[in-house]
């Protein structure tokens, strides 16, 4: 589904600082499957995530989604991929305060023009869904830790992505919040999404739910 | 199409839940910028105002007003020649004015003591300005005297106090009977103060005013579209020269403006890494920001300018009345009569929303381009 | 010079166009340099970015422009009191020779900023901006437009006298004046008319055609061509006979006077669909050129469509409000 041909990144490009987060990545990552990537921080693997979820463009190299050479799309068409192909979960949640869950929740479908009401029905499924439907109008910042992480997943699936991405999701959750993050993405595995997610958690990489680990080290795959 | 809106809409939603969750910050801004519309849109209304009270009474004055001169100082109008004037072709309407100023010292001002058209003043009695029923205290059927010029005492009763309508002109006035005026001021008989004439065709003005001119050498005649000019062009350079004093604050309001929208809190910065992270684009963020802006201006545009309508036609502008007026030493207090003007309001629009605009500009862009990844690199 | 607050308004907006678009000559230079749609490297993001801030700066000058065109004439009609002979705009126009040009080179500012805006639209819909080059150097194009506007109005307004006499809409638009005014106005009502109409049919029969078929290249152009035509005999019509109806008035021919309050600001009902019209119009012509780019060939048959849509729209809207205002007048030019 996702092909990647010796793509690299390189920041701060003709700079004296300059630094190649990924340095030759070949992958291909196919659908319907959870692929975890491992690796030490500074491996590259968020980058990697970046540049698969469309976040940004490879250096040199080329990435394709279905066949269709996407490395060389500006940020436009990027983003307009972006938000119908793939879901954010990140790290820090990276919520907005002051709003509330919901709100929230229908953010990344604002530029859609989708009509408001069938926006809000969908995040109110959603929300159900992970047991978030008494807390929707609560401002995020009052939530609690695993519930911010619930109000992220649901953000990520207000446009039905077919891919959901995951940077670090277990970083900031104890064990018991981090097993039930593990019980939701084995119930996105089972609908037939794919996942894609970064994480050096062994409660990650070694669940059941986990098909593919893909191990990084210094910008490059490192073959088992 | 109804995407589009649709869009807008969500647009316009989240704007305004984020301008009232940074209200500290937005406050200021709004509130340099409302009293900006403020001091501007007053200063607008209340010459525009002037201009069109001065409009108001040209209206009424004579097309074509001759006066005598000798020696280049106004003199009064000898017998005979407003039958000269009659044999001018063109002039419809001949009329002598008698009118002239009086200074009381009971209030220490200055009055237009005058002889109206029609006669209508019975002997022995005065209709008075506004102005003189305030200061004077003088209502309907009160006896006043007044000392003439030769030092004798004269004692009338008002007839009736003159309307408010036009204030600027009719605030100091005092309509009295020709033969009072004559006794008051010892006028001699056959003499009159100026001559009024009417036109019968509009486009003739100038060569009955060149004929006039011809006819009788020691007269100057005044046109009422020359006057109408001359007030336009001083009102207007006024205007003028209180917005470019004023432009100073204007620019100082764009760099503000400017600086605010360059300096996005921390915060700010995040939410717009946050908005591309989760599928906004460049454009989106773009348009959000361009409609922050756009509510901002409206408001303070509204409240800037209902503000300064009340401050100049309600509380009789206070902050500007000592700069713009100009010559009211006399008037102790005028109202003016509300009035709009469109090209005034698109004028005031250029001046304050454009300027605003255009500083945002730029920041607005800087901000929207933060990389989508950032949040992620963080 | 006069010194007014519309005249300091209305250079400002000049200028600070002006400004805009010199402050980002040097970067759309540095795009027709470098720009390379396939390299990934920093500075070809760094350009990328850039783009969408011309685009905004070129939306906002034409903004600007419009609005400036609605108060130059909005000023003008007002000013007209200072000078000896003027009744509406036309007079304060009159007052020296560069009244009128500032008027023309700011309508033109405008419809050309309309044609980039329509450019750039397609060009952003194309995953490789083919047009990007194109584009800028467009844009490079159009300062000495907005240039030459500004210069136009301080020569225009350093030059006002207010001791000028000068002639006013009756004799510009008069029957009896040589030239192509007097032309317009010496037009008989009926033959006129069925100009008026018949260019305003054909240019709306065009756009609707081609906002259904969809068919590109000749139909396009024809949109342009007509919308033109169409613009040209709408004025024509306006001062030959439109106006008349308005002033209820035979001899009135004046295409200013009916922007005035007096007659209820029935010009701008006229202008304002008019202008929207003709510049989609345009628009829909000014990115044919381009439609046979491979990754356009979609794009440019559907946005002209929309464009050519909303200029029919916009000229059925114009006749319709014409046709009224003619209709409800007291005046009877045509004896029935």
């Amino acid at each position: 589904m996702i092909e990647l041909r010796d793509v690299k990144k390189a920041f701060n490009q003709g700079q004296h600082n300059e630094y190649w987060a990924l340095s030759g990545i070949s992958l291909t990552i196919e659908a319907r499957r959870v692929t975890a990537l491992r690796g030490p921080s500074g491996s590259g693997k968020t980058t990697l995530l970046t540049l698969i979820g469309c976040l940004a463009r490879p250096t040199s190299g080329r990435v394709s989604l279905h066949g269709r050479d996407i490395s060389g799309l500006p940020e436009r068409f990027l983003t307009e991929i972006r938000r119908k192909t793939f879901g954010f979960v990140f790290q820090q949640f990276n919520l907005i305060k002051g709003l509330s869950a919901m709100e929230n929740v229908m953010l990344p479908a604002y530029p859609t023009g989708r009509p408001h009401r069938e926006l809000k029905q969908r995040a109110e499924a959603l929300l159900d869904r992970l047991r978030l439907a008494h807390r929707r109008d609560a401002r995020v910042e009052w939530l609690s830790g695993g519930e911010q992480q619930r109000v992220a997943i649901a953000r990520a699936l207000i446009n039905d992505p077919e891919v959901l991405i995951a940077d670090e999701p277990t970083a900031n959750l104890d064990t018991a919040l981090a097993k039930e993050f593990m019980a939701i993405l084995e119930s996105f595995g089972e609908e037939g999404r794919t996942v894609i997610l970064t994480s050096h958690d062994p409660l990650v990489v070694e669940s059941a739910a986990v098909n593919r680990v893909v191990d990084m080290r210094d910008g490059l795959i490192v073959e088992p | 199409m109804t995407v589009w809106f649709e869009k807008q809409r969500h647009l316009i939603d989240f704007t305004l839940a984020s301008l009232i969750r940074r209200k500290g910050r937005n406050l200021g801004l709004l509130f340099v910028y409302t009293l900006l519309v403020f001091v501007l849109a007053s200063v607008m209304l209340y010459t525009h105002a002037l201009r069109h009270e001065a409009a108001v009474i040209l209206e009424g004055s004579p097309e074509v007003l001759l006066q005598r001169l000798v020696a280049g100082r106004h003199d009064l109008i000898p017998p005979g020649y407003i039958e000269r004037i009659g044999t001018v072709r063109g002039v419809q309407q001949i009329r002598g004015r008698l009118w002239g100023y009086y200074y009381d010292s009971v209030v220490k001002a200055n009055y237009t003591f005058m002889v109206p058209e029609d006669g209508s003043v019975a002997k022995g009695t005065l209709v008075v300005g506004p102005a003189l029923e305030r200061e004077r205290g003088l209502a309907r059927d009160n006896g006043i005297s007044f000392r003439a010029y030769s030092g004798q005492l004269f004692s009338f009763t008002v007839a009736a106090v003159l309307p408010q309508a036009s204030e600027l002109a009719s605030a100091d006035l005092i309509l009295m009977n020709e033969g009072d005026f004559r006794a008051f001021f010892a006028y001699p008989a056959g003499h009159y103060t100026d001559v009024a004439l009417s036109v019968a065709n509009p486009k003739e003005v100038r060569n009955v005013a060149n004929k006039l001119a011809n006819l009788l050498p020691d007269s100057r005649p005044i046109l009422r579209e020359e006057v109408q000019r001359t007030y336009a062009s001083v009102f207007d350079w006024r205007e003028g020269i209180m917005l470019a004093l004023l432009s100073a604050a204007i620019l100082a309001f764009s760099i503000l403006a400017w600086e605010k929208a360059s300096g996005l809190s921390a915060d700010e910065k995040r939410e717009i890494g946050i908005l591309k992270a989760i599928g906004w684009e460049t454009g989106d963020v773009i348009r959000m920001k361009l409609w922050e802006g756009g509510l901002i201006s409206l408001t303070a545009f509204l409240v800037g300018f209902v503000a300064a309508y009340l401050h100049v036609f309600r509380a009789g502008s206070p902050l500007f009345e000592p700069v713009l007026k100009g010559w009211a030493v006399l008037y102790p207090r005028f109202d003016l009569v509300p009035v709009i003007d469109g090209l005034q309001v698109a004028t005031l629009f250029f001046f304050t929303v454009f300027p605003y605009m255009a500083a945002v500009l730029v920041p607005i862009w800087r901000a929207a381009v933060t990389d989508p990844d950032a949040v992620m690199r963080a | 010079m006069i010194f007014q607050p519309a005249i300091i308004a209305l250079l400002l907006a000049s200028v600070i166009s002006v400004a805009m678009l010199l402050a980002a000559a040097p970067f759309a230079i540095q795009i027709i340099r470098h720009w390379d749609i396939a390299s990934g490297s920093e500075r070809q993001l760094q350009l990328e970015r850039r783009t969408y801030l011309f685009s905004t700066l070129a939306m906002f000058v034409m903004a600007t422009q419009l609005m400036a065109l609605m108060l130059f004439v909005f000023n003008a009609d007002k000013m007209s009191v200072m000078f000896v002979g003027a009744m509406c705009a036309v007079g304060t126009l009159n007052v020296n020779a560069w009244g009128f040009p500032a008027l023309i080179a700011q309508m033109a500012v405008f419809f050309l900023a309309a044609s980039w805006l329509a450019v750039n639209h397609v060009d952003t819909r194309a995953p490789d901006y083919p047009l990007v080059r194109i584009k800028y150097a467009a844009l490079l194009g159009l300062l000495p437009a907005v240039a030459a506007v500004l210069w136009l109005q301080l020569e225009y307004f350093m030059n006002l006298r207010a001791d000028v006499i000068t002639s006013c809409c009756g004799s510009l638009f008069s029957e009896d004046t040589k030239g192509l005014t007097g032309d317009m106005a010496a037009l008989s009502p009926v033959p006129a008319m069925v100009a008026f109409y018949a260019a305003i049919a054909l240019a709306f029969a065009t756009a609707a055609f081609h906002a259904q078929t969809k068919r590109g290249g000749a139909a396009g152009y024809a949109v342009a061509a007509t919308s033109v035509a169409a613009f040209v005999a709408a004025l024509t019509g306006i001062i030959a006979f439109v106006s008349l109806y308005i002033y209820e008035h035979p001899h009135h021919h004046c295409p200013f006077c009916i922007l005035k309050p007096e007659y209820d600001w029935q010009g701008y009902w006229l202008y304002v669909p008019l202008f929207a019209a003709t510049a989609c119009g345009a628009g829909a012509g000014a990115v044919q050129p381009f439609r046979n780019v491979e990754s356009l060939r979609n794009v440019i048959p559907q946005v002209s469509a929309r464009l050519a849509a909303l200029a029919a729209a916009g000229f059925l809207i114009f006749a319709v409000i014409a046709t009224v205002f003619v209709a409800r007048s007291n005046l009877m030019l045509i004896e029935t």
